[in-house]
């Protein structure tokens, strides 16, 4: 009964969360809120989306810059061939990613450690560079895109780009929930504490692990595939960048990969300080401040924000939060 | 023909060099098992080292190298006994957090240098740097000889301090069996930080060579990630030997694509090699 009730709670937020997006973009006029909070809303997407690999079964994926800009470019290439609508470009970004992620997860998934984490850095920098060789998506130079007009709620396509990643951070959520308290993600844990005794007691190891590195990419490309639309350009650096695997990372361990509340967290309080470091300083310092905010949470608070919070309420009541 | 074999040739120049970058790697993370990312960084902030030496003392870029080795070899102890205490020390996830740590460090040295000198390739300035010795059909540049004969000699010098010497038979005793060593009597945390502090320490002069070879710039550690995991790997964890020839199979391999695809494809052919390796034979050529 518990169970339910949370579940009841849970859809009931994300119902507020939707009408809140919805509203706002008919209300609020400026369009910077929107532009800021899109990019926050991408981090959410993408922290949660790694934590399922990342978190669950302690694969430290450094390749979400490969699903990213797949993702990107699936959009591209497909808009640029049929113009076809975003809705479908998130999906085939979609299908493409989990593509690629049961490619990626057969051929790394039974390396350990710190082999999976350089693979998926060569995976991403290989991608990279056939993209960077393909000419019909402008290759190295990039390539521009028009925004085709906007649909009917909206009166522009930020807004409608905002409301668009708020659809796909709750679907990203609903999945990272179900993964977590599903057998999958009790399968991925026990993996995660100790793989040889998960596989000697039954837990399908290998399918667990291409299943998580499927939904992940998946998400991951699904995220990235809105993003040409939003810079109204596309490149092969900076869609591969190496910095989107950073934020995706560094957002879930900072907040806590027990839980999918906690990527949620890491990359609301570190998204939102980016935008206003963004602002008053520079990008560069952006970069910075999440690396020390990796490292001292990595040295200091292995269990991120989430395990400062929960277990320990002492910790809450000496207001260190 | 002579086009292919002019690549060989720089292939193996090439090859020494990627040694000298990548046999620091092959102790700490072929030895001693820490996931070091941060290597290359290390490596590039070396260069940058030398770059501002040898622009405000006008101070020879290897001598610049060896000056700035003493204080990397600081820095590894230092790094070392920061990675031990809040990782290995206490097991459990240690290798995901450990990986996140130096991923993390890796960034860190990259916006400090981006903050301290902008993004745009530096270079230094030496006697035998701009010109090239001519035999017969083809060219080799003398600062490609230089780094060649210097990385040889440093990757030559550390294997034979790692077999020779005390100090380095007692990194090769901790590297297989820390527990017998520990009832010896030695402490294997001192011989291990001692073993870390050496392998960032040859990257004084292997961050000379980089910038001798060629202008660097902040973001160059990313390819190299690439190059010295590819020779490690290749070589067979820890195997010094092992690494000499993976990286020149590597150089040599990176020299001939680059002569005929051309250099739009040169960042993946390591990438390439490592995936292929890690897939067919993950012990490497010399594998324990």
């Amino acid at each position: 009964m518990n169970k339910r009730s949370h579940s009841i709670a849970f859809w009931a937020a994300v119902a507020v969360f939707l009408v809140a997006v919805l509203s706002m973009t008919q209300i609020v006029r400026n369009e910077y809120p929107f532009f800021a909070g899109y990019v926050i809303l991408q981090f959410i997407a993408l922290a949660v989306a790694w934590s399922i690999l990342g978190g669950y079964a302690g694969y430290v994926n450094f390749g979400t810059n490969a699903f990213f800009g797949v993702g990107v470019y699936t959009a591209v290439a497909l808009f640029k061939a049929t113009g076809a609508p975003l809705v479908v470009q998130i999906a085939a970004a979609a299908v493409v990613g989990m593509t690629l992620g049961f490619g990626v997860g057969l051929l790394t998934l039974r390396m350990r450690g710190i082999f999976f984490s350089i693979a998926t850095i060569a995976l991403a920098i290989i991608i990279e560079t056939f993209v960077m060789n393909w000419r019909f998506v402008g290759g190295a130079a990039g390539i521009q895109i028009q925004r085709p007009p906007v649909m009917a709620p909206f009166d522009s396509y930020v807004k409608m780009l905002f409301f668009v990643q708020a659809v796909l951070v709750v679907i990203a959520i609903a999945i990272a929930r179900y993964v977590q308290n599903s057998r999958i993600g009790r399968g991925l844990q026990a993996l995660r504490d100790d793989e040889l005794a998960a596989e000697c007691t039954g837990v399908p190891t290998l399918k667990l692990k291409l299943i998580a590195c499927m939904i992940s990419g998946a998400l991951i490309s699904a995220a990235g595939a809105p993003a040409a639309m939003y810079l109204q350009y596309a490149d092969p650096s900076s869609a591969f960048n190496l910095s989107y695997s950073v934020s995706a990372l560094a957002m879930a361990l900072i907040g806590g990969t027990a839980h999918w509340i906690g990527p949620v967290l890491g990359a609301i309080l570190l998204g939102s300080t980016q935008q206003l470091l963004a602002v008053t300083i520079s990008s560069e310092v952006n970069v910075l401040v999440l690396g020390i905010m990796l490292v001292l949470f990595v040295v200091g608070a292995p269990k991120g924000i989430i395990g400062l919070l929960r277990p320990r309420y002492r910790l809450r009541a000496g207001g260190k939060q | 023909m002579d086009l292919l074999l002019g690549a060989v040739v720089l292939g193996v120049l090439l090859g020494c060099f990627y040694a000298a970058v990548s046999v620091g790697l092959s102790v700490s993370f072929g030895l001693l098992d820490v996931p070091h990312v941060a290597h290359p960084a290390f490596l590039v902030l070396a260069s940058y080292g030398v770059y501002q030496l040898n622009e405000s003392y006008d101070i020879d870029p290897l001598l610049a190298g060896l000056a700035i080795t003493p204080l990397f070899f600081l820095f590894g102890l230092l790094a070392y006994r920061v990675y031990y205490e809040t990782f290995e020390r206490r097991g459990s996830d240690a290798a995901v957090r450990g990986i996140a740590f130096f991923f993390g460090i890796a960034f860190i040295i990259e916006v400090l240098i981006i903050l301290q000198f902008g993004v745009d390739q530096r270079s230094v300035s030496a006697t035998y740097i701009g010109k090239s010795w001519r035999f017969g059909e083809f060219r080799i540049p003398i600062r490609q000889l230089v780094a060649f004969a210097v990385a040889l000699a440093l990757t030559v010098l550390l294997a034979v301090y790692l077999s020779k010497t005390f100090m380095g038979r007692a990194i090769r005793a901790v590297a297989q069996d820390e527990e017998a060593l520990r009832l010896m009597g030695a402490n294997p945390v001192r011989i291990k930080q001692f073993a870390f502090g050496i392998a960032t320490a040859v990257l004084g002069i292997a961050g000379a060579l980089l910038i001798i070879v060629a202008p660097v710039e902040p973001t160059l550690d990313r390819a190299y990630i690439g190059r010295t995991f590819c020779v490690v790997v290749m070589a067979g964890l820890g195997s010094i030997s092992g690494t000499l020839i993976a990286a020149i199979i590597l150089g040599v391999a990176e020299s001939i694509v680059l002569t005929l695809f051309g250099a739009s494809w040169a960042p993946a052919i390591s990438f390439a090699m490592l995936l292929g390796v890690l897939a067919v034979r993950p012990q490497g050529l010399l594998g324990r």
